[in-house]
């Protein structure tokens, strides 16, 4: 324990060096499979075509990419845009498949209504199929944000800073305290911003969750209904 | 008026769901499309409002050809109301009855206070406003699809089987209600459903149809009933089995009405 408290400045900022990694990786990665996903669902064709590149991304061992990148974008090796960069396309790879699953889980009744009441299809996309994928799209941006900053660890071992460098630094000097602080510290981030995430879905989709939805008595119609039966 | 002229609806993969179809539906009248499931009537109805585009022939309204009107556009001067209501899950109800109004421009106070005097003029209760469809019963989600349908006050309403996910009690209350709606509004309402019954208590014209999207008979329902076309018509309005047939027979004094089954189906006023 006393380790912690000696190095607490330290974690603290390789804490947020490592948000400033992780961060922008699970936002691009959400915003660019979300097009992708969309394409999936709308074009039968591109759905096998799209998935199975998705799924062979995530077949690329992180260390391999980690070192073949640089020579690719041009950015020097320990350079932290080419984690970001490989932690988007791992990110889209998890999340690709979720995204096309939430288009589809669209009601086709939901759909044509849309349409006939006069919904031009941009309008229709974001203001009901956008919106009704969202509880899916949101079940998968929470796997991307916890694959995400724990596979953000393996930066360390390319010389990119971050709570990595907790474990790669504890392993060396053989200070245990420092690789379970960096283990905590990584489950922690990941916690918080999972319930960032659980948290900015219900503000913006308060009528996707499931306490509000259903069973509750209605004035009018229910005493009609209950005499009836 | 709506008039159809030698439509014909063929898929790409072949099938016919509707083929030289010629009706006229007069404005200010309930018609009602009724047949099996396959007989094309859905796809008729989505016609008008350019869902479906035919492959020959011609949809009219008013004279003009919908073929030339741009769809979104047209979508949004039709009301249309479905089966299960097709009410969007995320919007509450107000903002479901608001959203033409919105779409085509209205101001959001005129299109609230507009929504809200609808959800009254349907039956239902200015305080549902601010739910979600999920916390309403069926029947109650159903009237929020009629208004809906009436919110930028359309000259035609297209209702697609929006009585047939509902349980009959609640059903038949729909179906008094919009006669009752119609009887005050006078909108040129094109109705599509499987229910014959349904089809003669609504339609003022009732259009017969059958597999492969050909009509056997359009006309009122008395009409159907004196003279059915042909033997497809006699069979599907239970003219053939007797199921349409009342006696009169005299019990004390009073004339009884009653149907096939010896059941008394009402007293016959003198």
């Amino acid at each position: 324990m006393s380790w912690f408290w000696a190095n607490l400045d330290r974690i603290g900022e390789l804490m947020l060096v490592h948000l400033a990694l992780s961060v922008p990786a699970i936002v691009l990665s959400f915003v660019l499979s979300v097009p992708l996903g969309w394409i999936a669902h709308r074009y039968r064709w591109s759905r096998s075509v799209l998935l199975s590149i998705c799924a062979l991304l995530y077949a690329i061992p992180s260390l391999a990419l980690f070192i073949a990148l640089p020579a690719i974008t041009g950015f020097g090796l320990r350079s932290p845009v080419n984690l970001v960069i490989a932690l988007t396309l791992y990110g889209i790879a998890v999340i690709a498949r979720t995204a096309a699953d939430a288009f589809d889980s669209v009601e086709r009744d939901v759909r044509q209504s849309a349409t006939a009441m006069g919904f031009s299809a941009s309008g229709r996309f974001w203001s009901v199929e956008l919106p009704l994928a969202g509880p899916v799209l949101l079940s998968g941006l929470r796997v991307v944000i916890v694959s995400t900053v724990s596979l953000a660890t393996v930066g360390a071992v390319i010389g990119v800073q971050g709570l990595g460098s907790l474990f790669t630094d504890g392993f060396q000097r053989g200070i245990q305290a420092e690789i379970v602080t960096g283990i905590v510290a990584t489950i922690v981030l990941a916690l918080v911003l999972d319930w960032i995430a659980v948290m900015i879905g219900r503000l913006v989709m308060p009528w996707s969750r499931p306490r509000i939805a259903r069973k509750r008595p209605n004035p009018g119609e229910s005493a009609s209904r209950a005499e009836a039966a | 008026m709506i008039e159809f002229r030698g439509v014909t609806k063929r898929f790409p993969d072949g099938t016919v769901a509707v083929e030289g179809v010629d009706i006229v539906i007069p404005p200010h009248t309930t018609t009602v499309l009724v047949g099996s499931s396959g007989s094309g009537k859905t796809t008729l109805l989505r016609m008008i409002n350019r869902m479906v585009d035919p492959t020959a022939g011609q949809v009219l309204i008013d004279g003009v050809d919908v073929a030339t009107r741009e769809p979104v556009a047209l979508r949004r001067s039709i009301g249309y109301v479905m089966q299960d209501s097709g009410l969007l899950p995320h919007r509450t109800v107000i903002d479901n009855v608001a959203t033409v109004p919105l779409l085509r421009g209205t101001r959001r106070r005129e299109a609230y206070a507009r929504a809200l005097e609808l959800l009254e003029t349907v039956g239902l209760d200015r305080s549902l406003g601010d739910r979600y469809p999920s916390q309403l019963s069926g029947g109650q989600r159903q009237r929020v699809g009629v208004a809906r349908g009436l919110a930028v006050d359309p000259n035609i309403l297209l209702m697609d089987e929006p009585f047939g996910a509902v349980d009959p009690i609640v059903r038949s209350e729909l179906q008094q209600e919009l006669l009752r709606l119609q009887g005050e509004l006078g909108k040129t309402v094109v109705f599509v459903t499987h229910d014959v019954d349904e089809a003669f208590l609504l339609g003022d014209q009732v259009v017969i149809m059958q597999q492969g999207g050909r009509i056997s008979q359009a006309a009122s329902p008395a009409e159907i009933l004196a003279r059915p076309a042909d033997s497809f018509v006699a069979e599907f309005v239970g003219v053939d089995r007797g199921k349409r047939a009342l006696h009169v027979t005299e019990v004390d004094g009073r004339r009884i009405v009653v149907d096939a089954a010896g059941r008394p189906a009402g007293v016959l006023a003198s």
